[in-house]
C-alpha cells in the first residue's frame, strides 16, 4: 500500500493487540447499543417512526436544491446571513473571514463533524485563532491531540486513568485522579472560563428547516448554548443535508435521534434558532465537500439521509472490536465507510471491506439506510474501478475462472482434496493467505459432497 | 454567488424523481396519563418534579430546595419570589450572568414523553439565563403537558425571529467512560414545579 492511503485491517490489527483494552471498547459500546435497543422498545411505534424518518429524508433529497433556496430565503429574512461553500477549504475561509472581520480572537466550538471534516481547527489555529472544543469528548481528544473516534461519543476510547493524566498535565487536577465527577468538574471550571472569554461561539447543526430559515442544535452537556449566549457573534456550520422540510418533521427525528445514540428519550438541551439575538449577528455556512456529487448517485444518495445518532457504530462487531481511529476518517464504522469512498475511493478502498455483511447497522438505523448493501455495491465500484489491492483483484479472478466452469470446479474440488493434506504447511500459512491467519483449515473431506449424496441416493 | 450557483447547478444536473412527504398525522401512541408520565420522565432524565396547588404554593416550597435555601444569588423571570436579588432587565452584558446560583423560570409547556419544557427568549432579555446559573427551578402548569413530540411542534409556530429549547433535565455528559455525570457545562439541578391551578 502506497504512502497516505488508509489501511484499516492494518489499523485494527495495531488496535487489537491490546487484547485487554480491545475488550473493554467492545464492551464499552455495546453497553450504549444495549441503552438504544431499549429505548426503542420503549416506543411501540419505533418502526413507524423509522419509516417515516427514512420518506421525510428521501423527500427532502429528491428536492434538495428548492429547500436549501427556500432555507437561505427565510433564514435570511429572520435576519441571518447564509454563506455557501463547495469545499473543505472554502469553508474554512469563509469561517475566517467572519471571524476576522469582527475582530475575534479566541473561539468556543461545540461539537461538529463536519468542521472535523474540513480540518477547521488547525486551519483557524495557523491564523492565530485560539479554538477550544467544549464538548468534554471533544476537549479531551483536543488536548491529547487527537481526532475523535466516535461521532457522538468522541473519546469512547479513552480510559479514565489517561483523561487523569491529561488533565493532571493540562488542567492542573490532582495526579493519579480517575474519578468522573472530580474530572467533569475540573473541566466544567476550565471551559467556564473560556466560554466568559470567548469572542465568538461555532456550533454544527443537527436540523435546518426549509419553511422557517431556523436551525436546531442538540447537545447534553449544555455548551452549545453557553458558547453562542455570551458572545455577540454565532458561525453555524452544516452540511448540505442537514435541511428537512417543515419543523413538524422534527417531531420524528427528535424522537429518534438520542434514543437511538445513547439511548435517552431526548438531549438535554434541543436548541431551535431562528435569526440572530437581538444585539449579535448570526452566520450560517451551508457546505458541499462531495454531498452533491452524493445526491446525485442513485446507489449512494440514501447515506445523505444519515443524522449522525452513531447507532451504527455501537453495533458494528468491525467497529467495536476496531476502534474508530483504524477508519482514518472524520465518520469512522459502517456508515463512514460509504461517505469517505465517495470523497476518495483511492485512499478509502479498505473501508468498505471493514465488514462482515452481517446487516446489524441496517437494523438499527433511525432513518433506515442500508448500510450494509450499500457496503456491498461499493465493493463492487471499487473492483471495477481498479481499486483493490492485487492480491484480492488476482484470487476473485481466480474464483470467477473455476466457479464458471463446472468441470474444472470438479477438477479443482478433488485436486484440493488430494494435494492439500499432502502440502508443507509454509505453503498453506502464509502473507498471501489473510484467511488463514488465525484460522486452520478443516480437515479435508476424501468425497465431495457431490460424491456422498450420490452414493446415498443410489444415482 | 459564484460558490452557490455551482452548487444548486451541481445539485440539478440530473433530475431527480420527487419522492413523497410523508403526512405526519399518524396514529402515533398518548400516554397513558400525560402529567404523571412528564412527572416520571422529569426524573428519569435526571430532574425533580414535584406537584404544588398554585402558584403561592409553589413559591412557599422554593425554600425546601437547598440549591435555593443556599443561593446567593437568585435571578427569577417570575414574579414575587422574595429572595429574587438580580434583574435580567437591568444587566446589560449576559457575561455579569456568570455567578447567578438559581435561575426561576417559566415553562410554556412541557412533553409527557421525555420530560422536556419548552422555554422561549420571548421577553427574555439574555437567554443564557437558561444555561449559565448553577441550578434552575422551572415553573409549569399541570393542564400544559403533551404527551408527545408531534403535540408538542402541533403546538410551536417560528414566524419570528426568536430562540426556544426543549430542555430536559439538568446539564449531564458520558465522555469519561460512560459514567453519568450531572452538571457538565449547564445547570447542575433542574426542579419543576408542575402547578396544579395555574392562574397565569
Amino acid at each position: 500500500m502506497t504512502h497516505g492511503v488508509s489501511d484499516h485491517p492494518q489499523k485494527a490489527a495495531e488496535f487489537i493487540a491490546d487484547s485487554q483494552r480491545a475488550h473493554w471498547h467492545d464492551g464499552a459500546l455495546w453497553f450504549v447499543r444495549d441503552k438504544r435497543d431499549a429505548a426503542a422498545r420503549s416506543v411501540p411505534e419505533w418502526e413507524q417512526l423509522r419509516e417515516t424518518a427514512k420518506q421525510i429524508k428521501a423527500h427532502s433529497l429528491s428536492r434538495l436544491p428548492d429547500y436549501l433556496e427556500e432555507f437561505e430565503r427565510k433564514a435570511t429574512a429572520l435576519g441571518a446571513q447564509v454563506h455557501w461553500a463547495r469545499d473543505a477549504q472554502e469553508h474554512n475561509e469563509i469561517v475566517y473571514g467572519i471571524l476576522k472581520a469582527g475582530g475575534v480572537r479566541r473561539v468556543v466550538k461545540s461539537k461538529s463533524m463536519l468542521t472535523e471534516e474540513c480540518h477547521l481547527n488547525p486551519f483557524l489555529e495557523q491564523h492565530g485563532i485560539e479554538v477550544v472544543d467544549t464538548d468534554l469528548g471533544e476537549r479531551i481528544v483536543q488536548l491529547r491531540q487527537e481526532p475523535p473516534s466516535h461521532i457522538v461519543l468522541p473519546a469512547i476510547h479513552i480510559k479514565k486513568e489517561e483523561v487523569g493524566d491529561c488533565f493532571h498535565e493540562h488542567l492542573g487536577t490532582e495526579a493519579g485522579a480517575t474519578d468522573p465527577a472530580y474530572l467533569t468538574e475540573a473541566a466544567r471550571q476550565h471551559l467556564r472560563e473560556r466560554f466568559m472569554q470567548a469572542d465568538a461561539g461555532i456550533t454544527g447543526v443537527n436540523f435546518a428547516i426549509a419553511e422557517t430559515g431556523g436551525f436546531v442544535v442538540c447537545t447534553n452537556e449544555g455548551n452549545a448554548d453557553l458558547g453562542v449566549s455570551l458572545p455577540k457573534l454565532h458561525i453555524a456550520c452544516m452540511g448540505l443535508e442537514k435541511i428537512i422540510p417543515r419543523a413538524a418533521d422534527l417531531g420524528v427525528f427528535l424522537r429518534l435521534l438520542a434514543r437511538s445514540a445513547t439511548g435517552q428519550p431526548i438531549t438535554t438541551y434541543s436548541s431551535h434558532f431562528h435569526g440572530p439575538r437581538a444585539d449579535g449577528a448570526l452566520h450560517i455556512v451551508l457546505v458541499d465537500n462531495g454531498r452533491s456529487a452524493l445526491q446525485q448517485s442513485e446507489e449512494h444518495q440514501r447515506a445523505l439521509s444519515c443524522i449522525r445518532c452513531g447507532a451504527c457504530l455501537n453495533t458494528c462487531p468491525v467497529y467495536r472490536r476496531s476502534g474508530g481511529h483504524s477508519y482514518e476518517t472524520p465518520v469512522p464504522g459502517p456508515i463512514g465507510s460509504i461517505l469517505a469512498p465517495s470523497r476518495d475511493p483511492g485512499k478509502y478502498a479498505s473501508l468498505p471491506f471493514a465488514c462482515s455483511l452481517c446487516g446489524s447497522c441496517t437494523d438499527v438505523c433511525p432513518v433506515k439506510i442500508d448500510i450494509h448493501h450499500q457496503l456491498l455495491t461499493w465493493r463492487r465500484e471499487l473492483a471495477e474501478s481498479g481499486h483493490l489491492d492485487w492480491k484480492k483483484r488476482w484470487s476473485m479472478r481466480l474464483a470467477g475462472v473455476v466457479l464458471g466452469r463446472v468441470w474444472l470446479y470438479r477438477f479443482a474440488g478433488k485436486a484440493m482434496r488430494t494435494v492439500m493434506p499432502l502440502l508443507p504447511r509454509f505453503l498453506k500459512y502464509n502473507p498471501l493467505n489473510a484467511w488463514g491467519k488465525q484460522r486452520e483449515l478443516p480437515p479435508m473431506p476424501r468425497k465431495s459432497f457431490r460424491e456422498q449424496y450420490r452414493r446415498r441416493h443410489g444415482k | 454567488m459564484e460558490s452557490k450557483q455551482a452548487i444548486l447547478q451541481a445539485l440539478r444536473s440530473k433530475p431527480i424523481d420527487e419522492q413523497p412527504a410523508p403526512s405526519l398525522q399518524q396514529n402515533w401512541a398518548a400516554t397513558p396519563n400525560a402529567s404523571d408520565t412528564f412527572e416520571k420522565m422529569v426524573a428519569a432524565v435526571g430532574g425533580n418534579c414535584m406537584r404544588v396547588r398554585n402558584i403561592q404554593d409553589g413559591l412557599a416550597k422554593l425554600s425546601e430546595l437547598p440549591c435555593y435555601a443556599d443561593a446567593k444569588k437568585i435571578c427569577s423571570l417570575v414574579e414575587g419570589v422574595e429572595k429574587a436579588d438580580v434583574s435580567l432587565d437591568d444587566i446589560a452584558d449576559p457575561h455579569d450572568l456568570e455567578d447567578v446560583d438559581v435561575a426561576i423560570v417559566r415553562g410554556e409547556f412541557g412533553v409527557a414523553e421525555n420530560g422536556a419544557v419548552w422555554l422561549t427568549d420571548s421577553g427574555v432579555k439574555h437567554r443564557v439565563i437558561y444555561f449559565i446559573p448553577q441550578h434552575i427551578i422551572v415553573l409549569l402548569g399541570a393542564e400544559q403537558i403533551v404527551h408527545n413530540m408531534h403535540q408538542a411542534y402541533e403546538r410551536l409556530r417560528f414566524e419570528q425571529a426568536g430562540f426556544g429549547v426543549f430542555l430536559s433535565g439538568p446539564s449531564k455528559t458520558a465522555d469519561i467512560e460512560q459514567s453519568l455525570v450531572i452538571g457538565a457545562h449547564g445547570a447542575r439541578s433542574l426542579h419543576v414545579l408542575l402547578l396544579e391551578n395555574d392562574g397565569a
